[in-house]
Formats: structure tokens, C-alpha cells, sequence
């Protein structure tokens, strides 16, 4: 009886706690920096006029004041006027979408949400395209990103007050939301390419596949505040947005301000949104299959998620684009084509995967 | 955009003597689509004490719950924590003040328990509090007995399991108000009895709780004082000696009972009447 009044469990449990799980958050994110740096030099490199990377770096020191040497005159013209525009925005075009993407799906809880696929970047490139076939010019080199980002926000909250009830999307809601976003967001784009000329429908078509072949620095700076902005403000919410994972209701009882936090984020995704897709078009892909890769490896905390989400999106983008110019030269893969070529298999395995793992879509 | 990022200074909640009310429905009445869910719910609850919401089905013990914890707007009437006004606190300061079990637990995405167990500790984020966080979130786990899996996935846990989980996370969050909506819901015999003594452990220590039960044995067991709930009503309330009365339960139940005393401990014990 002594033996059986003393709870059998307790001896058991209430030792020392097992070791933590290894963090393999901070090597990550190492690992992807130096990879990102060297893929940066790669691709300022290679190209129809290839320049050796010891060139780039000394060009590179030699324009910082730190050293090295100007390269011929064709060379540096590449390098400064071609190459490194593309690099810098597809780096910031890059972070916007994955670190987008990783607080989209923190908000609505939901590891499939993301700016393509729920119809986000096209309602941004409504708000670019109409702009374009308008021939708005209010805001000068402004104007396309500041459309954008209204046809953005616009679109985020449109999809937030349909796909929401109870404080969660369900994956079903979300995706037929999406479908019906983007095919609302594609007759616009096809009225406004029927009320535009020749020379605006080239300009439209660009938006619909997605390149970054036009990168300028103008355009560069012209989201640079944008991104940064974004990209600088979403890592403040990285612990709210765990605790949001909970559900609604017990964020709540847990001091968080549900409804602040929503509309923050949602004005971020947007802004975050807009500067990619005002710059690059539409790019799809990106801000799904960072995340959720990240979360495999590192885990579902948003301390790391959201900016490492920043990291791993630039680091795609980055990659994609270089693929995109050099496997098919001397033409050039239209980059959103390429990101859909190899997301959208990727997207189908995961649907197959959260349906098997709910056991249906209830 | 200033006030959507600007820090605002937090009421720590002072540590009261032993029977100070921590939260109170006065003449309260909620709707729910369009339906009268409750009314003239007069209720206090003090530190110090366990109160258990009792009653059949749709009678709104869950509603009250979460009108206490300041989830649902009251029609009429208040609900007041801590002094004051539940409406006058931010979400922060209310969130240092009560922890609430919901009835069910879910997570959008696959944290591992004890993370799940440490964001419980989040109100006290930058406070002094904060320095406990590595030892509330340990001895939550203890008393939950939930150590051993405190690595798994959330996602991979059974229903018990996450509901202890869950409780860890609400005791880790040490408010002096604990509501919990069926704690013992989804728990085998055993965890039933852990999680009540838990729940007296956290009054011995002033701490005031509101449980809502299906189980009328552990109301009886572990309460010092019993609601009864019926169509939205309190239709008795005291201690569950007084309260447990085989005529009101048959009503309320729709159910006849008997109610017969422990022969050892002389709690009451409600059973059904089965013919036969």
C-alpha cells in the first residue's frame, strides 16, 4: 500500500529536464550569409560579358576607396550599370517576399498563406499595371510603387475579412480566396491591357511574368525605403506573432493586442509586397517555400523565422535570377516564370502533405 | 502610426492578503447571436478559493468563463477584475492578472511543448518577473507531469497531453485569477486528480480559481464553493454541501439523483438514479 499511495509517475518526470533541442538557428543563419555573399559575386560575375570575381572584388574596393582597381571601360560599365542594380534588387526583392511571406503565414496562421497564392501580388500588380495603363504620373518615379502598394493593401485586406472566421483560416477558405482574387485581379489586368497602346502593353507584360531585366538604380532606391522600412519593423513582432500560433482568444489572455497587431502586419505584408512586386512583378513562390523550408530546419519561431525568412528569400531570389540569364543564353528566362516552374511542385507537395496529415480539408 | 508602436507603461499587479475579490460579474447579461446566453449573473470570486461552474449542457458555464476573462462584451451589468473595470485594463495588464485554459488547444504551428509552456511567460517580458521565467515554466511542467515530453511537437501529442500541456502554459503565466474552461476534459483518472490539486495548491497560495466541471464528484472533492448554472442563470451557489441538493440537481439535470455523503470523507457524492 505504501508503494502504491506514492504516485508512480512522479519519479519518473520529475527529474532533471532532458537537454534542449540543438539550435541550429544561428549556424543557418552563417551558412546563408556566406553563401548568400558569394552567390552576390558569382552573379555580378557571370553573365554574356563574364568578369572573373577577383575582378569584381577589386573593382568593388577600388570604388569603396579600399584598394583593388577600375576594370576596363566595357567592364565596369557592366558592372555598375548592368550587374549590381540586378544583384541589389533582387537581394531586396528577395527579403521582401520571404520575410512577407513568414509574417503572412504568422497572421493567419496558416503555413500556406503567401503573397502569390492568395492573390496579393497580383492585386498589386493591378494597382502597378493600371497605373502604367493610365499613364499616371503623379508621383514621378513614385508613382508604380505607390500603386502598387494601394492594389496590395487593398487586396490583404480583402482576402483577411473573406477567408477569416474565428480567429483561423481554414486551408480550403484561403485558397479559394485566392482563386478568386486572382481571377478578379486578372480581368483588371486584362481591361487595363485592353485600354492601353503598344508600348504599355510591352511594359504590362513584363509585370505579369516577372523579371528583374530592367533593374536600374533609380528603381533601386525607389524601394529601397519601402523594403527597408518593412524589413527593419517585422522582426519587433516575431515574438507576438508565436504567441498568436496559440489562437486568437488565448494571444489575447496573453497580453498581445490582437487587433493592432493584425493591422500592422497586414500594413507591413503590404508595403513589403508592393516594393517587390512594383520593381519585379509578379513573383510567386518565394515567400512559400522560404519559410516553410526554414521551419523544417530551424523550427517554427518567429525570432528566427522572420528575418531568417529575409536571409533565405534573398538568397533564392539571388540564385533564381542568375539562373534565370544564364541557363538558356544568350535569351533570358522571365524570373517569375522560373520561381512558378519550380514552386509550384513544391506548393502541390505540401497541399499533399497538410491534407494527409489533417486527414481530409474538413 | 506613433501609438502603434509606442511602449506603454504596465501595472504590475500587487501582491493582496488572502480573500480579496480578483474578479466579479455584477447583474451581468450576455448575448450570443441574438439569444440570451446569460443574465443576472451575480458572481465574485476571491484568492484563496476554488469556485467550480457547474450544469448541464448549454447552460453557459463556458460563456461566463470567458465573459470573466473579459472575451465577450456583457449586454448589461460589468464584470470588474482586480478593482477595476475589466474594459479599463490594456490587454497587457490584464494578461498579468489572469490566465485562462481554453477548452480546447490548438497551435497553428508545430512548436514543441515546452516552448509552447514558455509563452505563458510573455506578459512578464521585460519586468522583473522576467528573471522566474526559467523556473515557472519548470515547475509548471512538474506539476503537470508533462517533463518527460516537454521536446515533442505540440502537433504529435495526444488530447491529454496537449491539455496538460496547455494547463503548464496557463500556470507559467502566474496570474493571481485562473480561469479554466474543463481542465480535466480530455484527462484520464489520474491527471483528473493532479490537475484539481493543482488548482488547490494555486488557492492555498492565494491565488483565486474558477473551473468550470463536468464532473460533479470533483466539484464536490476540490471546491470550496459550487455555481450551479441553468438556462443562463446561477440557480444555487455555496458550498457544495449546501448546494448539492438531489431535488435542485434532478431539476436542473433533467436527471433524477441522489446525493448521498463519502462514508470516509463525507464529501458529497452525486449518482445518478438508475432503475433496476
Amino acid at each position: 500500500m505504501a508503494l502504491l499511495a506514492k504516485p508512480p509517475e512522479l519519479s519518473a518526470t520529475d527529474g532533471d529536464t532532458p537537454p534542449r533541442r540543438r539550435r541550429t538557428g544561428p549556424l543557418l543563419a552563417l551558412g546563408m550569409t556566406a553563401a548568400l555573399l558569394a552567390l552576390c559575386l558569382l552573379s555580378a560575375g557571370l553573365g554574356a560579358y563574364d568578369i572573373p570575381v577577383g575582378d569584381v572584388l577589386g573593382s568593388l574596393l577600388h570604388r569603396t576607396g579600399l584598394g583593388g582597381h577600375a576594370l576596363d571601360r566595357v567592364g565596369e560599365s557592366v558592372l555598375w550599370n548592368v550587374r549590381l542594380p540586378r544583384v541589389a534588387l533582387a537581394l531586396l526583392v528577395g527579403a521582401s517576399l520571404g520575410c512577407a511571406g513568414a509574417l503572412m503565414q504568422g497572421v493567419f496562421g496558416n503555413p500556406l498563406a503567401e503573397p502569390g497564392v492568395i492573390g496579393i501580388s497580383a492585386g498589386a500588380a493591378v494597382g502597378a499595371v493600371a497605373s502604367i495603363a493610365l499613364g499616371l504620373t503623379f508621383l514621378g518615379n513614385w508613382t508604380v510603387a505607390v500603386c502598387a502598394f494601394v492594389g496590395g493593401l487593398a487586396t490583404v485586406l480583402l482576402v483577411y475579412a473573406l477567408s477569416r472566421s474565428g480567429g483561423r483560416t481554414e486551408v480550403v477558405t484561403l485558397i479559394l480566396t485566392g482563386i478568386a482574387v486572382n481571377a478578379f485581379a486578372g480581368a483588371l489586368i486584362g481591361l487595363c491591357v485592353f485600354l492601353a497602346d503598344s508600348a504599355q502593353v510591352t511594359q504590362i507584360t513584363f509585370w505579369q511574368l516577372g523579371s528583374l531585366a530592367q533593374a536600374t538604380w533609380p528603381k533601386v532606391l525607389a524601394v529601397l525605403p519601402c523594403a527597408v522600412a518593412g524589413l527593419a519593423v517585422a522582426p519587433w513582432f516575431a515574438r507576438k506573432l508565436d504567441l498568436l500560433a496559440l489562437g486568437e482568444r488565448p494571444a489575447r489572455h496573453l497580453g498581445v493586442d490582437v487587433e493592432r497587431l493584425r493591422l500592422v502586419l497586414v500594413l507591413v505584408v503590404a508595403l513589403l509586397t508592393a516594393a517587390a512586386v512594383a520593381v519585379a512583378g509578379i513573383v510567386t513562390f518565394v515567400g512559400l517555400l522560404v519559410p516553410h523550408l526554414l521551419r523544417m530546419a530551424a523550427g517554427p519561431g518567429h525570432r528566427f523565422l522572420v528575418p531568417g525568412s529575409a536571409l533565405g528569400g534573398a538568397l533564392v531570389l539571388v540564385a533564381a535570377d542568375l539562373a534565370a540569364r544564364t541557363v538558356a543564353q544568350p535569351a533570358e528566362l522571365p524570373l517569375g516564370v522560373l520561381t512558378a516552374l519550380l514552386g509550384s511542385p513544391f506548393f502541390f507537395w505540401l497541399l499533399r502533405r497538410t491534407r494527409r496529415r489533417q486527414g481530409g480539408w474538413a | 502610426m506613433r501609438s502603434l508602436f509606442r511602449s506603454r507603461t504596465r501595472h504590475l499587479p500587487l501582491p493582496s492578503p488572502i480573500g480579496t475579490v480578483r474578479a466579479e460579474a455584477r447583474a451581468l447579461r450576455v448575448r450570443l447571436g441574438g439569444r440570451t446566453v446569460l443574465s443576472e449573473v451575480e458572481l465574485a470570486v476571491a484568492g484563496g478559493e476554488v469556485l467550480a461552474l457547474v450544469g448541464p449542457n448549454g447552460a453557459g458555464k463556458s460563456t461566463l468563463l470567458a465573459a470573466l476573462a473579459h472575451d465577450l462584451p456583457a449586454e448589461s451589468g460589468e464584470v470588474w477584475i482586480d478593482g477595476r473595470p475589466a474594459g479599463a485594463w490594456t490587454p497587457a495588464d490584464l494578461a498579468l492578472r489572469r490566465a485562462v485554459l481554453p477548452q480546447s488547444a490548438e497551435l497553428s504551428f508545430p512548436f514543441p511543448a515546452r516552448d509552447v509552456v514558455r509563452m505563458g511567460r510573455a506578459p512578464w517580458a521585460g519586468s522583473d518577473a522576467e528573471d522566474e521565467d526559467d523556473e515557472a515554466v519548470r515547475s509548471a511542467m512538474a506539476a503537470t507531469e508533462v517533463t518527460r515530453f516537454a521536446d515533442r511537437s505540440f502537433a504529435a501529442l495526444s488530447g491529454g497531453e496537449r491539455a496538460r500541456v496547455s494547463l503548464a502554459r496557463v500556470l507559467a503565466q502566474r496570474a493571481p485569477l485562473l480561469l479554466l474552461d474543463e481542465p480535466t476534459a480530455a484527462l484520464d483518472l489520474r491527471h483528473q486528480e493532479l490537475v484539481l490539486r493543482v488548482c488547490r495548491e494555486r488557492a492555498a497560495a492565494g491565488d483565486a480559481v474558477v473551473v468550470v466541471l463536468h464532473d460533479l464528484g470533483l466539484a464536490g472533492a476540490y471546491a470550496d464553493r459550487v455555481a450551479v448554472l441553468h438556462r443562463g442563470r446561477i440557480a444555487a451557489e455555496g458550498p457544495p454541501s449546501e448546494v448539492f441538493d438531489a431535488e435542485l440537481l434532478s431539476h436542473v439535470y433533467m436527471q433524477p439523483v441522489e446525493v448521498i455523503d463519502h462514508p470516509r470523507t463525507g464529501e458529497p457524492l452525486v449518482i445518478p438514479r438508475r432503475e433496476g
